[in-house]
């Protein structure tokens, strides 16, 4: 690595763009099997606990963090649960996969490319991705009339790629450090179901208790769910807003710096 | 195969018995597990979880539901639900992803097939391990809901072998169509079969919940017959229609099995 640095003298930052490349052919040749994760279920989900369930929740704004219905209540829950699951699902056996099955990452630092490039461009690749599924969930949303205005709905939509990247930095990180595939079903059980049932998305996180209540807001998520909500319910307020982007930029920063390390550990002995 | 080793193929199984061939595939699965023991206790976790988020959390939203004339809690309504859901899904996860591996990958079966072992033993083997592992899973399920007040009857202590129904079907069907399955990316399928089937087929809501049309719909999947079945014998309100349930069940089983033992043989032993 450090020989190949001082030989070509390359410009740090269009490497990644390269790699960014590599990542669009590989999903040219697997985007159908993802219509389903991330068109099908949305709106199923949608359908039957918001639409279908929802008739026979008491819309009461009041017990409902303000919104009008159950189904305006779930619909951003589930759009910011959908980013993160869309994360788990990339950056779990993608990674592992890439280090111990098919080594391409190994393959990538034979150029110049270094750690940095390739973590960079495979957050930048998943998160252009959840971008684009959310895309696609907010025009399915729409007719259920869950937006309080389209400001907000383009909002909401921009927010995903901020809460993917608060979990896809830390899950890279995570799928790098383990040493057995079997880590995953744990990662699956104990860390993205948890979050995703008790995270506000499907009810207000105060059904939880005082105790689990505070729990409940340190997670990721929650903070995630919120802002979305906010936003497609037209609830703003700048306090928890700015909180909410603080917490989640500083996550993704932190799960940065431990990807990196994790990566390099692996591929730089 | 030469004509003496047929023979004494034949006459070691013929000593064992079915029983205790698939026994043996039984214990296989068991070793390999044996060191992945926290990964068989985190399975159970996911319909608890659901319970807890679904049932607890949302139900303090929902007003309750009239079943057979009787108001039970959100709750109460959910908790059978979510027990025949993860009976289907613990078995299919080793019924589908397992399976293929075993059958494609790792190659468990040709080696199996190079000992006094047969393709029924495999099938019979393999789905009695699910079994096992969804078994272990739905009586743990149904103590919690014991310890949660949401079972009302004695009749639930037959919840356990209706769960042990359910995982039969969907195991066998399960692995039958596995065994057609070219890569990981083919079981997308098993997702599009059954997440409407967890989303529609009376676990969150009744299905009085839609037209008539699409109730029938809803009334001829597998999930739906062994949701309602675990329902009424948590809730004492078995009556004679929850046999149409158990024959559909135990008919889907049979069938599977038949049709994996025929496929494993074409694939394996040619």
């Amino acid at each position: 690595m450090a020989t190949t640095d001082s030989h070509v003298r390359v410009r740090r930052a269009p490497l990644a763009g390269r790699l960014t490349d590599y990542w669009f052919t590989v999903y040219r040749r697997t985007w159908k099997g993802s219509i389903v994760s991330s068109f099908v279920t949305p709106l199923l989900y949608v359908l039957s606990l918001g639409v279908l369930l929802g008739g026979y929740v008491r819309a009461d704004p009041a017990t409902l963090e303000g919104a009008p219905t159950y189904v305006a209540f779930v619909a951003p829950g589930m759009l910011a649960a959908a980013s993160m699951q869309m994360v788990f699902g990339e950056l779990s056996y993608n990674v592992f996969g890439r280090i111990r099955w098919q080594k391409t990452y190994h393959a990538m630092t034979a150029s110049p490319l270094g750690v940095t490039d390739i973590v960079q461009s495979q957050v930048a690749y998943v998160l252009a991705r959840v971008t684009l599924a959310a895309a696609v969930f907010v025009i399915v949303l729409a007719p259920f009339g869950v937006f309080a205005s389209p400001g907000g709905a383009v909002l909401a939509l921009l927010a995903q790629p901020l809460i993917a990247l608060a979990f896809a930095t830390p899950v890279f990180a995570f799928s790098a450090w383990v040493t057995s595939d079997s880590a995953f079903a744990l990662l699956f059980r104990l860390a993205m179901l948890p979050l995703f049932l008790f995270s506000g998305a499907f009810f207000p996180i105060a059904n939880l208790g005082p105790v689990l209540e505070t729990v409940a807001r340190l997670s990721p998520l929650w903070h995630g769910v919120d802002l979305t909500r906010m936003l497609t319910l037209g609830t703003v307020e700048v306090g928890p807003v700015l909180v909410h982007l603080v917490y989640l930029l500083v996550l993704g920063g932190v799960g940065y710096l431990l990807a990196v390390r994790a990566l390099t550990r692996k591929l730089v002995r | 195969m030469s004509a003496l080793t047929h023979l004494a193929l034949r006459e070691e199984r013929r000593r064992r018995g079915a029983l205790a061939s698939a026994g043996v595939v039984v214990h296989r699965n068991y070793l390999t597990y044996r060191r992945m023991w926290w990964l068989f206790l985190s399975g159970f976790l996911e319909p608890v979880l659901y319970l807890f988020s679904i049932g607890v959390g949302v139900g303090q939203l929902v007003t309750g539901f009239e079943v057979d004339g009787r108001e039970i809690s959100y709750a109460a309504f959910v908790a059978p639900g979510m027990l025949a859901f993860a009976a289907m899904n613990g078995t299919l996860l080793d019924a589908t992803m397992n399976f293929f591996f075993k059958l494609k990958f790792a190659k468990t079966f040709d080696q199996m097939l190079a000992t006094p072992l047969s393709t029924r033993d495999i099938a019979l083997g393999e789905l009695a391990w699910s079994l096992a592992r969804g078994g272990i899973y739905s009586t743990a399920f149904l103590l919690l809901m014991v310890v949660l007040g949401l079972v009302q009857s004695w009749w639930a202590v037959l919840v356990v072998p209706a769960a042990l129904l359910i995982g039969v079907a969907f195991g066998a069907v399960g692995m039958a169509l596995t065994t057609w399955m070219r890569t990981f990316q083919d079981f997308e399928w098993v997702t599009v079969a059954t997440l409407p089937m967890f989303l529609f087929s009376a676990t969150f809501y009744p299905v009085t919940t839609y037209p008539r049309w699409l109730q029938l719909f809803a009334e001829i999947t597998p999930l739906y017959r062994g949701v309602v079945l675990v329902r009424e014998l948590c809730l004492g309100t078995v009556g004679p229609a929850a046999l149409v349930s158990v024959v559909y069940l135990l008919l889907l089983g049979v069938a599977g099995l038949l049709v994996v033992r025929r496929r494993l043989d074409r694939l394996l032993l040619r």
